[in-house]
C-alpha cells in the first residue's frame, strides 16, 4: 500500500510536468499513441520472457522517435500518424502477449489498467529513478522546451538544437508512458499527462505558473486516488483520473463563477480602443 | 565565392545573398535573386503577395531549404553559421495559441535563449534584458499579464521585445505590421528607429510601410522571383499613393481593388 503510494506520487508529479508541453504543441493525444505502441513492447517482453517494463521502455521510445521524425518530415499528417500508432500498437500487443506463454486476461488487463497493488520493491525503484530523470529533464530544459514548443520556427532561429528536443520530448514521453503503465495503465496514462494541465489552465496566467499548478493537481489526484480506491475498492488508476476530472470541472466552474461575480462587482471601466485590422491582400 | 560575396566580405555585407533559387514541390518560388545588406542599413523587401519575398527572408532565415545558390550571414556562409544570437527574428504573428498560458515576460524570455544556450538558467542579466526590451515596446506594465489577453499590435510588439532583449545586431521582419493597429504601428516604427539609430542593421518584409517608410535607407521589390527594383523605396500604385491614405483598412473591405501592389505587378488574385 505505501509502495503504490509512494509510485502513485511520483507519477502524479512527473506525468504532468511533461504533459503540458504536449498541450502547449497540441499533441494531448501523443502520450495515448505511445501507450498502445507501449503494449506491444509488454508483448515482446513476456514472448520473449525478459522484463516487460524493459522492452516496453525499448518499444514505446522507438515508436515515439519513428512519430517525431513523421512529424518533422511533414508528410503524414499528424493526426494520421497517431491513429496508424493507435491501431498497430494495441493489435501488435494483443497478437504478442496471445502468444506468449502465460497470456491471460488478467495479465492483460494489468497493464491496460494499472496494478498498483502488485508494486515491488524492484519497481519502486524504476519508477522512482525513471520519475525523477524525467523531472529533472522537464524542469531544467523548461526554458528551451518552451521555446520549442511555443513557437518552433523562433526556435529554430535562436539556434536551439530543435531536433534533439524534440527527440529528448519523444523519449522522455516513451519513459513517462511505461512507467505510468504500474499506476493507471496504459489506455489511461496520457490522462495524468493532461487532464491537471487542463485543469490548471483555467486560472493561471503564465506557464511556469501553469507547470507547477498542474504538478500540485497531479500528485494531490495520485495520493488521493490511491487512498479513496482503497476505501472503496476501486481500481486506482481509474480512480486517479475521475478525481483529475473532478478538479478540472471544480476549478473550471469556480473560475467561472469566480469571473462573473468580480464582473458584477466591479464593471469594467474603461473599454480599449478597438483593434483596427489592415488588410493583407 | 562571387565577386559580389567577396566585395561584401571586404565591405561590411551582414546578409549577402548570390543567385539564389528556391522551390517548392518542383514548383520555383525564387529564380535568381542577388541581395547584399550592409551594417547598419534598414532594408525592405516588397512585393505582391505570391512574389516569394518571404520565401526569400525564410530561406536567409534557414528555415527553407536554399536551392541553388549561396547565403551569407555576418560573411559566413549560411549553412556554418553559428552566431544566431547575433540575429532576432520577428516572425508574423504569434505561434498559435494553444490554450497553455504564457505571459509576457516568459515570451520575451525565450529571446535570451539563443545568447545563453539551453544549460544556463536565466539569471539577472536576461531579466534585466527582458525589463529592458518591453520597455522599449512599451509594454513593461504588461509582463506578467498573459499574451492572449494582449491585441494584435500587443502581441506583435511582445515578438519584437522578444527578439530585442537576445540584444542582436541584425533585425529580421516579416511582415511585421500586417494586422496591427495604427497606435501599435507607430510604436513599432519608434522601435525600429532607436535599434537603427544605435547601428542596428534591419531587414524586413512588408507589404505597405506606413509609418515605417522614412526608415527605409533602400527596398528591393521582389517579382516573378526575381529583384525587379532595387532602390529607394518605390511609390505604391494604387490608391495607397493618395495623400492622406492612412495605410489602415478594416478587416472586411468590401472591395479588393488598390490594395496595395508595388509596381511593376501582374495583380496576383487577392487571398
Amino acid at each position: 500500500m505505501l509502495r503504490a503510494l509512494v509510485a502513485a506520487l511520483i507519477i502524479g508529479l512527473a506525468a504532468p510536468s511533461l504533459g503540458i508541453y504536449l498541450v502547449q504543441r497540441r499533441l494531448s493525444l501523443i502520450g495515448d499513441g505511445i501507450g498502445h505502441v507501449a503494449l506491444t513492447g509488454v508483448g515482446v517482453g513476456l514472448l520473449l520472457h525478459q522484463s516487460p517494463v524493459l522492452s516496453a521502455v525499448v518499444v514505446s521510445a522507438v515508436g515515439a522517435v519513428g512519430v517525431e521524425l513523421i512529424r518533422q518530415r511533414g508528410r503524414t499528417s499528424g493526426d494520421l500518424a497517431l491513429a496508424l500508432l493507435f491501431y498497430g500498437g494495441i493489435a501488435g500487443g494483443v497478437v504478442l502477449v496471445g502468444l506468449s506463454n502465460d497470456s491471460s486476461n488478467a495479465n492483460l488487463m494489468q497493464y491496460l489498467f494499472g496494478s498498483l497493488v502488485t508494486t515491488s520493491p524492484q519497481d519502486i525503484v524504476v519508477i522512482g529513478t525513471l520519475g525523477a530523470l524525467v523531472l529533472v529533464a522537464m524542469v531544467t530544459f523548461r526554458p528551451a522546451l518552451f521555446a520549442v514548443s511555443n513557437d518552433e520556427e523562433y526556435a529554430r532561429v535562436s539556434g536551439l538544437p530543435v531536433r534533439t528536443l524534440n527527440l529528448l520530448m519523444a523519449v522522455t514521453t516513451a519513459v513517462t508512458v511505461t512507467i505510468a503503465m504500474r499506476t493507471v495503465g496504459l489506455l489511461l496514462v496520457s490522462a495524468l499527462m493532461v487532464v491537471p494541465v487542463a485543469a490548471a489552465q483555467q486560472v493561471t496566467r503564465g506557464f511556469r505558473s501553469t507547470m507547477a499548478a498542474a504538478m500540485a493537481i497531479g500528485l494531490g489526484a495520485a495520493g488521493a486516488g490511491v487512498l479513496v480506491s482503497a476505501e472503496i475498492d476501486t481500481a486506482p488508476g481509474a480512480t486517479t483520473v475521475i478525481l483529475a476530472l473532478a478538479a478540472f470541472v471544480a476549478i473550471t466552474v469556480g473560475s467561472t463563477a469566480w469571473r462573473a461575480l468580480r464582473r458584477r462587482a466591479h464593471p469594467p471601466q474603461e473599454v480599449e480602443p478597438p483593434d483596427v485590422v489592415l488588410q493583407r491582400a | 565565392m562571387s565577386e559580389r560575396a567577396s566585395a561584401a566580405r571586404a565591405g561590411n555585407g551582414v546578409v549577402e545573398v548570390c543567385h539564389l533559387a528556391v522551390g517548392y514541390d518542383g514548383r520555383e518560388i525564387l529564380r535568381d535573386v542577388s541581395l547584399c545588406v550592409r551594417a547598419g542599413e534598414v532594408v525592405a523587401i516588397l512585393g505582391a503577395n505570391g512574389s516569394g519575398k518571404s520565401t526569400l527572408i525564410r530561406t536567409i532565415l534557414g528555415l527553407v531549404p536554399v536551392g541553388r545558390g549561396e547565403i551569407e550571414l555576418f560573411g559566413v556562409p549560411q549553412r556554418r553559421f553559428k552566431d544566431w544570437a547575433r540575429l532576432g527574428y520577428v516572425p508574423q504573428r504569434l505561434g498559435a495559441g494553444s490554450g497553455v498560458p504564457a505571459t509576457v515576460g516568459e515570451v520575451v524570455a525565450s529571446g535570451r535563449l539563443a545568447r545563453r544556450g539551453i544549460f544556463r538558467p536565466p539569471g539577472s542579466a536576461d531579466r534585466a534584458a527582458v525589463r529592458e526590451a518591453l520597455t522599449d515596446v512599451g509594454l513593461l506594465d504588461r509582463i506578467d499579464d498573459p499574451v492572449a489577453t494582449l491585441s494584435g499590435g500587443q502581441q506583435q510588439r511582445t515578438l519584437i521585445a522578444r527578439a530585442l532583449a537576445g540584444k542582436p545586431d541584425l533585425l529580421v521582419l516579416d511582415e511585421p505590421t500586417a494586422g496591427v493597429d495604427a497606435a501599435s504601428q507607430e510604436a513599432f516604427a519608434a522601435v525600429l528607429g532607436r535599434f537603427a539609430a544605435a547601428g542596428g542593421t534591419i531587414l524586413l518584409v512588408a507589404h505597405e510601410l506606413g509609418p515605417m517608410q522614412p526608415l527605409i535607407d533602400w527596398a528591393a521589390v521582389v517579382h516573378d522571383g526575381r529583384i525587379a527594383h532595387e532602390g529607394p523605396a518605390p511609390e505604391p500604385a494604387g490608391h495607397h499613393a493618395q495623400p492622406g491614405h492612412d495605410h489602415v483598412h478594416p478587416h472586411a473591405a468590401p472591395q479588393r481593388a488598390g490594395i496595395c501592389e508595388w509596381a511593376p505587378t501582374d495583380r496576383l488574385p487577392a487571398n
